[in-house]
């Protein structure tokens, strides 16, 4: 694979796709101090919103310790050259919590749907082209459509105003030949001015793979996530991405040894359980899972005495999108009514 | 028994008929004219072929209509825009509209929470909310009834071929007008909806959950008590309405996982976030004609 002099625009996760992994409870002074050290190491784009997205503060996806407004005034005006992203879930988020992202000082907005529910977007991602801003059509648990479809969802995107589009891989289930093969088609059908990014889950370890899959397929701009902090196994870890990057001679603008110390000086410490493929998140993989889903099936687990895999594999079977977290202690009610207690 | 009050049906599309068949069976109401715009449209012709008169030509192209087979009441099944123009034309003309439209002009009802308390009298437009909401805020107000609820949150997951092109575009009054009747109807202090929507295949049967803060304490047994009350009152008019599991209590937080299943009148059963607006705009109807009636 020959990457060498592709240019790829790094956007960091650790402060959104994180907050699932510290159930929205980072606080506004590690925010600032991750920030500023991404900022520093020449992140270019860093997301910061609930889990969830904008709006997502609520009992089913959990308070988070502080609203996105506090977090996005707390970040933005310390960067020095990194801009700031805020992601939306139409059905969760709505134009209110746009617009004050935008008078926040994001500079992107990522509108988010399932991968075939692209027209629920309009008004948000219109809105957000019309107020001059960065506008990210972001498709989840693509692996659940073909790459046709895919592209039909992309081109309702495009058409209303995303001068970028997501191939996203929710669920860490995707590997690179399908990555190639989806990103790959999204480029040559999508307008030339119109820019393709993909982000991964490292459920089954395939977040590096996938990214370099995706960057030499021609997307632009790559999600990651510093020490993979992130739902389910994490996000692609960003400074591993770097060093391969790094290597392969692309282009990234990342100064590697200080992202590294981002990942480990101030993520690490940080971190309420490893970030890593265990059971469970090899399992999202496996299974198609959105990967949020991890630490409600663990949660559901302890309660219920359900096993987590076996929540998370019928929640698969019954071709669960992101957002239905209310389903797994639905779920898992039925199962221990059933009796189909796995553990003692 | 005293006569059956005329109603109108505006909008012919799938809420239309199903919303049509459903009156069919009414001992209350009568549909009597199915309105429009499209003379084309199956659900004209659908209507026509079932013993209604049709129009065409909107509600404008109604009105002599609407007069002489004396209707009092009339469901619109547009949408929010369209609904303010199709009030002020047959407002004048004494009849109430039931709106299955997000306009949200006249009240909110839920019809098993504040339908007796809008006074039919002076009600010439009642609204009503969302499909979210007829499923959950019965359920908010049933744990409100007992004790304060200082928040009150629901979660409408519904099968994507069950949501037209008007709620997908403006899925934002969905959240807004929910929460707001959350608050204003369901009784809770705060209030937030969220809605999801699933393209399984095949399609899911609508899921709700409501989730409410209680400011103490919850009395569990009050409260699972008065969630049950509340089940059959629903029933009585969606038969299809289920508690699946709870009410769940933890902490201060009750949770209330219910199944809304449609009756097939003219929608799949799948689509029960339709069939409880067709069936609550019915219900409410009714109420409203049975006062009529005198």
């Amino acid at each position: 694979m020959n990457l060498k002099d592709k240019s790829v625009i790094l956007h960091d996760m650790s402060l959104r796709d994180g907050m699932h992994a510290k159930r929205h409870q980072i606080s506004l002074a590690q925010m600032v101090d991750i920030a500023t050290g991404l900022d520093a190491a020449g992140m270019p784009l860093i997301e910061v919103t609930h889990g969830d997205g904008l709006g997502g503060a609520s009992l089913n996806y959990g308070f988070p310790a502080h609203g996105d407004e506090e977090y996005l005034s707390a970040v933005i005006p310390k960067m020095q050259q990194a801009k700031v992203s805020a992601l939306l879930l139409p059905g969760i988020g709505t134009v209110d919590h746009l617009r004050m992202a935008k008078d926040l000082g994001v500079s992107t907005i990522r509108v988010a749907t399932h991968c075939t529910e692209a027209d629920v977007s309009e008004q948000h991602i219109g809105l957000s082209a019309k107020l001059g801003l960065d506008t990210v059509g972001f498709l989840m648990m693509a692996h659940m459509v073909s790459a046709e479809k895919l592209l039909e969802q992309a081109k309702l995107m495009e058409a209303y105003g995303a001068n970028c589009i997501y191939c996203t891989d929710s669920a860490g289930y995707m590997l690179p030949d399908e990555v190639s093969h989806k990103i790959g088609l999204l480029r040559s059908e999508l307008g030339s001015q119109t820019e393709i990014g993909f982000h991964g889950h490292h459920n089954l370890a395939m977040g590096v793979a996938n990214s370099l899959a995706a960057i030499e397929a021609g997307a632009k701009r790559i999600d990651g996530s510093v020490a993979g902090l992130g739902a389910g196994a994490g996000n692609t870890p960003l400074e591993v991405l770097v060093a391969v990057l790094e290597r392969m001679g692309a282009r990234h603008g990342i100064d590697l040894y200080k992202i590294m110390d981002v990942a480990e000086d101030l993520v690490v410490p940080m971190m309420d359980q490893p970030i890593r493929v265990d059971r469970d998140a090899l399992t999202l993989g496996y299974a198609g899972v959105y990967s949020s889903f991890l630490l409600f099936a663990k949660r559901a687990e302890a309660r219920h005495g359900v096993s987590a895999r076996d929540i998370l594999v019928e929640l698969g079977k019954r071709g669960t999108v992101g957002g239905q977290e209310d389903m797994i202690e639905d779920l898992a009610l039925d199962m221990a009514n059933q009796g189909k207690l796995s553990r003692p | 028994m005293s006569q059956k009050i005329k109603a109108a049906i505006i909008g012919p599309g799938n809420i239309g008929t199903d919303l049509l068949y459903k009156a069919l069976r009414s001992e209350h109401i009568e549909p009597v004219l199915m309105i429009g715009v499209d003379p084309d449209s199956e659900g004209l012709k659908r209507a026509a072929a079932l013993g209604l008169q049709v129009c065409a030509e909107g509600v404008n192209g109604a009105l002599a209509q609407v007069r002489q087979l004396g209707i009092q009441i009339a469901f619109d099944a547009t949408s929010a825009y369209a609904h303010k123009a199709n009030c002020e034309l047959l407002n004048p003309l004494g009849v109430t509209m039931v709106d299955l439209t997000p306009a949200a002009i006249g009240p909110f009802c839920i019809p098993p929470v504040n339908l007796d308390r809008l006074n039919p009298a002076e009600l010439d437009n009642v609204n009503m909310v969302t499909c979210g909401g007829q499923a959950t805020i019965p359920m908010v107000a049933a744990v409100s009834q007992v004790q304060k609820v200082s928040y009150g949150e629901i979660i409408a997951t519904v099968s994507s071929r069950s949501v037209g092109p008007g709620t997908r575009q403006n899925i934002d009054e969905f959240t807004r007008t929910t929460a707001s009747a959350v608050e204003s109807v369901g009784g809770a202090d705060q209030g937030k909806a969220i809605i999801i929507i699933n393209p399984a295949e095949p399609p899911l049967i609508m899921r709700d959950t409501v989730h409410c803060l209680c400011a103490d304490t919850p009395d569990q047994q009050a409260i699972t008590q008065s969630v049950l009350t509340m089940l059959e009152k629903v029933q009585a008019y969606v038969p299809g309405y289920r508690l699946k599991n709870g009410p769940v209590f933890d902490g201060n937080k009750v949770s209330i996982y219910l199944e809304v299943e449609g009756r097939g009148d003219f929608l799949p059963h799948y689509a029960g976030n339709l069939d409880i607006m067709t069936a609550a705009g019915l219900h409410t109807a009714e109420l409203i004609a049975q006062y009529k009636q005198g």
